[in-house]
């Protein structure tokens, strides 16, 4: 990656007369439509097939994967993503599958939303599934339009506190906001955990829901989750389960069992969905018994041999998508269930867990780690220490890793700890490249200390330097216009 | 498992981390430990999983239909190549392009999406994608109610029905009141209530779609459009054809300063729902109002030209509960393969492929017109749908479009009372006149002319 020429535009190599012959030629459209409904003017290149091949081949050269390198990204889960899981979503049966489709030609789909559905509530101890929201941000904001449902059905309208810990991801405040729901922020103890004394301090009768991610995002295991969630459940509030970090306990321990009412998972962080740039993912949101009937429409059922989605739930919130799921993002995690079993997925959060752990026991011997307990999927270093004595902060350490052929961990988040690296490795990842990984933070650190000069022009070998970020903000750019 | 330890690999670690065995490492505490057995499909070798996964292709026999099926998700050509370049582990397996450095590539293929957006809508400034065309209306109708603080938004019954029922989803948690705008018998959005509502000034915003579900070319008269800037309410266009782009005025002609849709139709598979991806356009007024990623383009130390994700004070990872939209995750990648379709098919192709839509919808619906006891259901212009009055309940019709392996479009009975006897149908350019036939033998059997008129 250490070709410095910018890429042009895909509007920059376009001509006129170059266009690719995928379509017969047609009649102009004034044939067929008023004049004045059709517009004049279509400002778009056209670019011959092998010109837009190399472009894009070009822009894929200068994004970095998984498949490129190790990417030891904190909260975001990047492992493998099995291409079987891809090769069964591009089946014909399933690709071509248009969502209007009556029930009785698409058992197959349906068969693989159900199958999934079922196996998700074992996995997670809840009594249902929605598979209808799009990501994680999406489903939180589904539960909190389940529990506002929920208690406007009892007559509680008053409920309009949702606590939020300090610790915890950015959507969980915002979602609670786009439901009207006051935020109140919760801090952490010296523990990194949320503190059964703290939280009874802000409990009462407008609480509504308490939203926690278990293990947090300092990669600790909230030990008294039980008393949190018994709490909350005394004061008459719900308690909602940010799914993000289920890699660490998938298999091994259940948000339902832990007093959980409303849950969500990531599908392309637990369960190898790519991630693909940031996005498509999916975020199936679980609920227990006493909020089934509030949940997105539609919602897959079997009946008899046969499965249906079934779109009369009177007290539902109503549909969060255009339509019933990701589907093909559905039958990519369902490939990666059958590839586990039960097993296999209480295997994979122990070795998802051994690998942090491991990394933590290394990369403590030259950097601090301000919880020094035995983590879960991923755990936070701090390098607040070393730019103390040499000016290296965390985002220079990150872009040093970048030079090294490594993507950088999680900075800066979460925001209580200064100068954070979060740090998570993921099970499928060798011992061989978390030692190289080891070696290369090692020497880098190393480096700081006799050289910092060195990490603060880092990166160096990648296609661009540093860039403006303020330049970007202040005068904003953000497309290409005609000449 | 895809995982790489081998046994001795796990000894070495764990005496490295000072732990006797793998559970001891994941201790959990007594009263939260799983107990209960896992009731989990079974384990399958990958030879076992792609058995099983054919198997339930075939149970889908309606992806080989012939199909009459739109209303939202279209089935459209897409060259091959864009598989090949969007499968790239590069782009497949990347996350969030939030380190810039080693992401140059994936930033500019947002920019060009942002641009193409842009261009075909006839707007200022677009985003990287939300969810589908029906969040990024809610989300678009967010924007407006921030904007001019206005608690009462308008949509257009002639607008989607799924986009409405999110539009009622996401407006139920904000406390804001949504009313629908009646549908006029030529298929198109009554604008003289539109006026009229308008009088009032308190609605946030309007929202119009075109082609609207019903397939009928929507965009409001230009007394309609003096009656909307008069009253200072935000116009929303919906586009959820997205290939009608390069064909019809962009919404922006009409006064729409912002425009929501799905780019499904630019070479994203219909996948039984999803994924797709939504696009939000608007003026640069709201450039500080538009939720989800922006890339923005800059220059590093060194005077480089690159690209950043930009304005990030707007997003949750920074503002919190003050941020303008919960949005993270996005649909990066579909938007990928739409900026691929766009620059393989170009110009050129884009508008014949506009044209062929809209030539096959007519030849459509001269053939099923020619089936007594059928008829258009509307007279305004219309682009690659139509609706068909079968003068008896569409649900019996279609079933029996069904047992000859035909899905002969939408029963609108399903979000219509008034049009129990309707069919939403679809052409494309993937419509041919072989399945146009066969489709209007088969009408002619199903559809059974009253004797008594």
């Amino acid at each position: 990656m250490s070709d410095h020429t910018a890429s042009p535009l895909i509007f920059e190599l376009g001509q006129e007369g170059r266009a690719n012959k995928y379509f017969a030629p047609e009649k102009p459209l004034d044939e067929y439509l008023p004049a004045e409904q059709l517009r004049a003017d279509l400002p778009l290149p056209d670019n011959s097939e092998l010109d837009a091949v190399r472009h894009f081949t070009r822009l894929s050269q200068r994004t970095f994967g998984i498949d490129v390198g190790f990417y030891p990204l904190g909260s975001c889960t990047m492992k493998y993503n099995p291409r079987v899981n891809d090769a069964m979503a591009n089946l014909h049966g399933l690709r071509d599958l248009h969502p209007y489709t009556p029930d009785a030609h698409a058992q197959g789909a349906l068969r693989i939303m159900w199958e999934l559905e079922r196996s998700l509530c074992s996995l997670f101890g809840m009594e249902a599934f929605s598979l209808n929201p799009s990501a994680g941000a999406h489903a939180e904001l589904a539960a909190l339009l389940i529990a506002k449902a929920y208690f406007r059905d009892r007559g509680e309208h008053q409920r309009d506190k949702v606590i939020v810990p300090d610790t915890a991801h950015g959507t969980n405040p915002a979602s609670a906001a786009m439901c009207g729901f006051k935020v109140i922020s919760l801090r952490s103890d010296r523990r990194g955990r949320v503190s059964v004394d703290e939280i009874r301090k802000v409990l009462g009768p407008d609480t509504a829901v308490c939203m926690m991610t278990n293990p947090n995002t300092l990669g600790l295991f909230e030990d008294h989750v039980d008393e949190i969630t018994q709490a909350v459940h005394g004061a008459g509030g719900l308690c909602y389960y940010d799914g993000a970090n289920a890699n660490a306990l998938m298999g091994n321990a259940r948000p339902g069992d832990m007093g959980f009412d409303l849950m969500h998972l990531n599908l392309h962080k637990t369960f190898t969905i790519p991630h693909g740039g940031g996005g498509a993912g999916a975020g199936p949101l679980g609920v227990a018994k006493h909020l089934v009937d509030f949940l997105p429409t539609p919602y897959v059922r079997k009946k008899g041999d046969a499965f249906e989605l079934d779109f009369d739930l009177p007290k539902s919130i109503g549909p969060m998508r255009s339509f019933w799921s990701n589907f093909a993002h559905i039958v990519r995690a369902l490939a990666y269930l059958y590839a586990n079993g039960a097993e296999g997925l209480t295997k994979v959060s122990q070795l998802a867990v051994l690998n942090a752990n491991y990394l933590r026991v290394k990369i403590r011997e030259f950097l601090e780690t301000p919880y020094d307990e035995p983590c879960r999927h991923e755990f936070v270093a701090s390098a607040q220490e070393l730019k103390k004595k040499t000016g290296v902060r965390a985002l220079d350490i990150a872009k040093a890793l970048l030079d090294r052929g490594y993507m950088a961990p999680t900075i800066y988040f979460p925001l209580i700890v200064p100068e954070c690296l979060m740090i998570e490795p993921t099970e499928t990842e060798s011992k061989e490249t978390l030692d190289g990984f080891v070696e290369a933070l090692a020497e880098i650190v190393e480096t700081a200390k006799s050289d910092p000069e060195k990490i603060l022009a880092a990166p160096q070998t990648t296609v661009v330097g540093r860039l403006d970020e303020t330049r970007a903000a202040r005068q904003p750019d953000l497309r290409w216009y005609p000449a | 498992m895809y995982t790489p330890h081998t046994q001795r690999d796990i000894g070495q670690m764990l005496q490295a981390i000072g732990v006797e065995s793998l559970e001891k490492l994941l201790r959990v505490p007594d009263s939260v430990r799983l107990r209960a057995p896992l009731d989990v499909v079974p384990a399958l070798p990958e030879t076992g999983i792609v058995e099983r996964f054919e198997q339930y292709a075939r149970e889908n026999a309606g992806a080989s239909f012939t199909s009459f099926l739109g209303g939202g998700s279209y089935r459209h050509y897409a060259p091959p190549a864009i598989s090949f370049l969007a499968m790239r582990g590069e782009f497949l397996t990347a996350y969030t392009p939030y380190q810039a450095e080693v992401s140059q590539g994936y930033l500019q293929a947002i920019y060009e999406w942002q641009t193409y957006i842009c261009l075909l809508t006839g707007l200022d400034i677009a985003n990287a994608s939300v969810y589908d065309g029906a969040t990024a209306l809610a989300e678009a109708t967010i924007m407006a109610i921030h904007a001019n603080g206005r608690q009462k938004v308008l949509v257009s019954r002639a607008v989607d029905p799924n986009y409405r029922g999110v539009l009622k989803t996401y407006c139920d948690g904000l406390d804001v009141a949504v009313e629908e705008l009646p549908v006029s018998a030529d298929g198109t959005t009554d604008l003289r209530q539109l006026s009229q509502k308008l009088e009032s000034k308190e609605y946030a915003c309007v929202a119009l779609q075109s082609p609207n579900f019903l397939g009928i070319v929507d965009a409001p008269s230009a007394a309609a459009q003096a009656a909307m800037k008069q009253s200072e309410t935000i116009v929303i266009g919906v586009v959820s054809e997205a290939i009608s782009l390069a064909a019809l005025q962009p919404p922006a002609h009409w006064g729409a300063e912002i425009v929501v849709g799905e780019a499904q139709s630019f070479g994203i598979p219909v996948a039984f729902g999803g994924p797709y991806a939504g696009f939000i356009a608007s003026t640069k007024d709201h450039i500080r109002r538009i939720p989800g990623r922006l890339a923005g383009k800059t220059v590093d130390a060194r005077g480089n030209e690159g690209y950043v994700l930009t304005l990030q004070a707007r997003e949750q990872h920074i503002r919190r509960e003050r941020a303008t939209s919960n949005i993270c995750t996005n649909q990066a990648h579909c938007a990928l393969i739409a900026t691929m379709y766009l620059a393989l098919v170009g110009k050129t192709g884009l508008r014949d492929v506009a044209a062929a839509n809209v030539r096959r919808a007519r030849e459509l619906a001269a053939a099923v017109t020619a089936v007594d006891g059928c008829s258009l259901q509307f007279g305004a212009p219309y682009f690659n749908e139509i609706v068909v009055n079968v003068h008896q309940p569409a649900a019996r019709v279609l079933k029996n479009l069904e047992q000859q392996q035909i899905l002969g479009g939408i029963d609108l009975g399903r979000y219509y009372h008034e049009y129990a006897d309707c069919i939403l149908m679809a052409a494309t350019e993937l419509t041919t006149s072989d399945d146009i036939q066969k489709l209007a033998a088969a009408l002619r059997q199903s559809v059974k002319v009253p004797t008594h008129v």
